[in-house]
């Protein structure tokens, strides 16, 4: 036949390669939005140019028993419980006021402070390193509302936002969640073993005109949630008003939740 | 060429076999690993990356430092290192297929990989290194494909392979330079930001994996009939010595920006490293041994008199590889995490499932770089002498 | 060609084998049985759905995946059928929503295409945690 075996097989190759390229390119080529249904927003979601959130950390402090957002929070978004720092989930929790604030921990701080808890969750930052790191856009930020989101369906759980955020905001799925969730909610998903997730600003409840679940659940009035950009917001006005801090301000991540001491 | 691999002598057969049960054993470890969970390991919500990740780290260096055989023989013509260059770029391609194995074997989600290629992200180092470590590991097996099937029919490689090759030499620095960008660029981990990271991986790399050569080189002039020469392992051995001289330099010059400033986010992880911290000291006795044994390499590489000898050259460089592989692939990862950002001291250990899914990819790589020098080698015939051949099949061949 | 004969007896034989399923059904007559769908909440007229039936049998994955991808990543998530009320776009509460029993509607026709999506290791079916 005049042509070797290798040839052959190199050229049988390539030809197979060939012929099936055209619909491997057909993965990687954005599809036409198969979009039967106009979309339709509702009257009455929350919207705005920058959420941010201001936590009173005074009223906050005295309630040492109280962690009525951290249930709400992890009630509705379906958070498994797993009792240990390993497997641990967590959205939102209280922090040791010298865990959170750090470079604020003298020997001689005010003794309320040194026995203090902060509420702390995910920034929300206006410049995120974990957006800057996701190499999947799995976590991105929001341009219409600044809020740094999660798709649970793309992350590859690499962990390298994990990595990137320096307040520990983020938690693994190390394993399957569901039998770990005291009550599953059915109105919001479970996630499954292997993605990373976090607290997302209540997004889904924002779209419905409600506020984030801690913020509603806080009986103590101590959470504030609203517009940055809005000048006549409340946010606006308690920063106009009152001396704040951030965590690790120094790092340019510019975060969003900011704290009365 | 790939039908070389499948005839070799008993003891051959005996060490690949060996290797594909290991390789079995641990595939059965990663499937309970799969079906449950990474928490299997011992990584948790504060040490995030530990010994997949490590390895992986490690062996970006590995691979990256067949750089160090192709530059002098292409760019500057050594000679010497004509016979080679093959090992070098097999052995860049068993680390580089060990590399995305342990990333692979680190995911949560696996089979969601694609994602990498699906939504390119150029903000992200970690897309910048699939690319870098993709295309690496395609280039190598070009260029080994093609110099060694042209060796094979005793011509000239064709001159289109020159340019590619001289493309792997930056190529080979950047796998570990955006490797180090990885950890580099996060402002949230103070014992990874710093500028000298980058030049240290590739320092390292430029010791661990030409110490690893020579020791290759010896090993298969004992058990096959090439013999590298006096002259390609001494050069390296001076390699060696240069980028272990330099590593360690580099080493110091960390351990002083952290003690001199006295800075605690920077010095807590060296205290964590070396003193131990809060009661946590499981990388006490592993970073003095390695500091013994990089300054140990030291001595005895620094004396050519020495160096010269070669049972003190194969200590030295074991010497060099145990002590980087401590310094990468179990002290710079898992220390980024300890402290934690918050301010906390956890502990990591790796867990039995965990080393078992190491060692079976470890053993994927030495199954590739036996199966790919017995190629190389068979190629040259000079796997076997003929004498073994005319044993066991009553005939004289050849080459084998 | 070396070997011819080995050659192309191999690739008669492998052709044989690779079309078995095929002409072993013509050959035996086999009976394909539909499998039988719950038919949605009796309170919701047949005609009310996201789309007509032919369609959604074809393309309810792609429907969801573009729900998926509007709703997580547009923040775009509520649309309205033709004659019904707001709704969000949901597998969870919208589509369960009207067909309540999985098992006796999704999962029957999965199992006989064979087919496992993996959604449901997230998106909680109502009925199953009531």
């Amino acid at each position: 036949m005049g042509i070797d075996r290798r040839k052959f097989l190199k050229v049988s190759g390539l030809t197979v390669l060939g012929l099936t390229g055209g619909s491997v390119s057909k993965v990687f080529s954005s599809e036409d939005s198969t979009d039967v249904i106009q979309p339709v927003r509702p009257a009455g979601p929350l919207t705005a140019q920058r959420w941010a959130m201001v936590i009173d950390l005074r009223k906050c402090q005295e309630q040492h028993e109280c962690d009525d957002c951290v249930t709400a929070c992890h009630t509705a978004h379906n958070v498994p419980d797993w009792g240990n720092p390993k497997d641990e989930v967590k959205w939102i929790w209280k922090e040791s006021f010298e865990h959170a604030f750090h470079e604020q921990e003298h020997h001689y701080q005010q003794e309320k402070l040194k026995h203090a808890t902060a509420l702390v969750m995910c920034n929300h930052c206006d410049n995120p390193p974990c957006v800057r790191v996701c190499p999947t856009k799995a976590t991105w930020k929001r341009e219409a509302d600044g809020i740094v989101m999660m798709d649970w369906h793309r992350c590859i759980g690499c962990r390298y936002c994990v990595l990137a955020c320096p307040y520990g905001s983020r938690s693994f799925n190390w394993r399957d969640p569901r039998p770990k969730i005291k009550k599953i909610r059915p109105d919001f998903p479970t996630r499954t073993r292997g993605v990373v997730e976090k607290c997302t600003f209540c997004e889904e409840r924002l779209a419905r005109g409600l506020m984030p679940a801690c913020v509603e659940a806080c009986k103590h009035g101590a959470l504030y949630f609203g517009d940055l950009e809005d000048a006549h917001s409340n946010v606006r006005a308690l920063l106009a008003e009152r001396y704040t801090i951030r965590r690790k301000p120094g790092l340019g991540t510019n975060p969003e939740v900011y704290y009365i001491v | 060429m790939l039908e070389r691999a499948f005839v070799g002598d008993k003891k051959y057969y005996a060490w690949v076999i060996s290797l594909m049960a290991v390789i079995g054993i641990a595939t059965l470890f990663y499937l309970k690993q799969f079906s449950e969970g990474l928490g299997v390991t011992g990584l948790g919500r504060d040490v995030t990356w530990g010994f997949y990740i490590a390895q992986f780290t490690f062996l970006v260096g590995v691979a990256a430092s067949a750089v160090m055989v192709v530059l002098p023989y292409y760019l500057h013509n050594y000679k010497a290192f004509g016979k080679i260059t093959i090992l070098g770029e097999f052995l860049a391609v068993s680390a580089v297929t060990m590399c995305m194995t342990f990333i692979f074997v680190d995911m949560g989600q696996p089979f969601r990989i694609i994602n990498v290629f699906l939504h390119p992200s150029p903000n992200s180092m970690m897309f910048w290194d699939t690319v870098s470590l993709g295309g690496y590991l395609v280039l190598n097996v070009i260029i080994s494909h093609v110099t060694l099937g042209a060796e094979k029919q005793g011509i000239a490689p064709p001159k289109w392979i020159k340019p590619i090759i001289i493309l792997s030499i930056p190529w080979a620095v950047s796998i570990h330079t955006v490797t180090a960008f990885l950890y580099a660029g996060l402002g949230a981990r103070p014992f990874w930001m710093t500028a000298i990271l980058a030049p240290r991986f590739l320092a390292s790399a430029f010791a661990a994996g030409p110490a690893l050569l020579i020791l290759f080189c010896l090993i298969l002039r004992k058990v096959t009939r090439f013999d590298a020469g006096r002259e390609p392992v001494q050069t390296l051995g001076k390699i060696v010595t240069y980028a272990m001289v330099v590593n360690v330099f580099f080493v110091l010059m960390e351990v002083f920006t952290a003690v001199y400033s006295d800075i605690p986010e920077h010095l807590e992880h060296f205290k964590f490293m070396f003193l131990g911290l809060e009661g946590n000291h499981l990388m006490v006795p592993w970073m003095w041994t390695s500091s013994i044994l990089a300054v140990l390499s030291l001595v005895l590489l620094l004396n050519p008199n020495w160096r010269r000898k070669e049972p003190i050259l194969i200590a030295a460089c074991i010497a060099v590889f145990l002590s980087l592989w401590i310094d990468k692939g179990m002290a710079l990862v898992v220390t980024g995490f300890i402290p934690s950002v918050l301010g906390e001291v956890p502990t990591y250990v790796p867990t039995l499932t965990e080393l078992m899914i190491s060692l079976g990819v470890y053993a994927l790589g030495a199954l590739l770089v036996t199966v790919l020098y017995k190629i190389a080698l068979s190629v040259r015939g000079q796997w076997v002498s003929s004498r073994v051949i005319e044993k066991q099949t009553g005939s004289v061949k050849v080459g084998s | 060609m070396y070997d011819a004969g080995k050659v192309i007896l191999g690739i008669v034989v492998a052709l044989v084998l690779v079309t078995f399923p095929m002409w072993y059904n013509l050959a035996g007559e086999a009976t394909v049985t539909v499998p039988d769908l719950e038919k949605a909440r009796d309170s919701i007229p047949s005609t009310l759905c996201v789309a007509d039936t032919v369609w959604m049998r074809g393309h309810h994955m792609d429907l969801l995946n573009d729900w998926r991808d509007q709703v997580v990543r547009g923040g775009d998530r509520f649309f309205r059928p033709p004659g019904d009320r707001l709704r969000e776009k949901s597998l969870s509460n919208t589509c369960l929503d009207c067909h309540v029993n999985k098992d006796k509607f999704c999962d029957r026709c999965h199992t006989f295409m064979g087919v496992d999506p993996y959604c449901w290791d997230c998106h909680v079916v109502p009925k199953e945690i009531m």
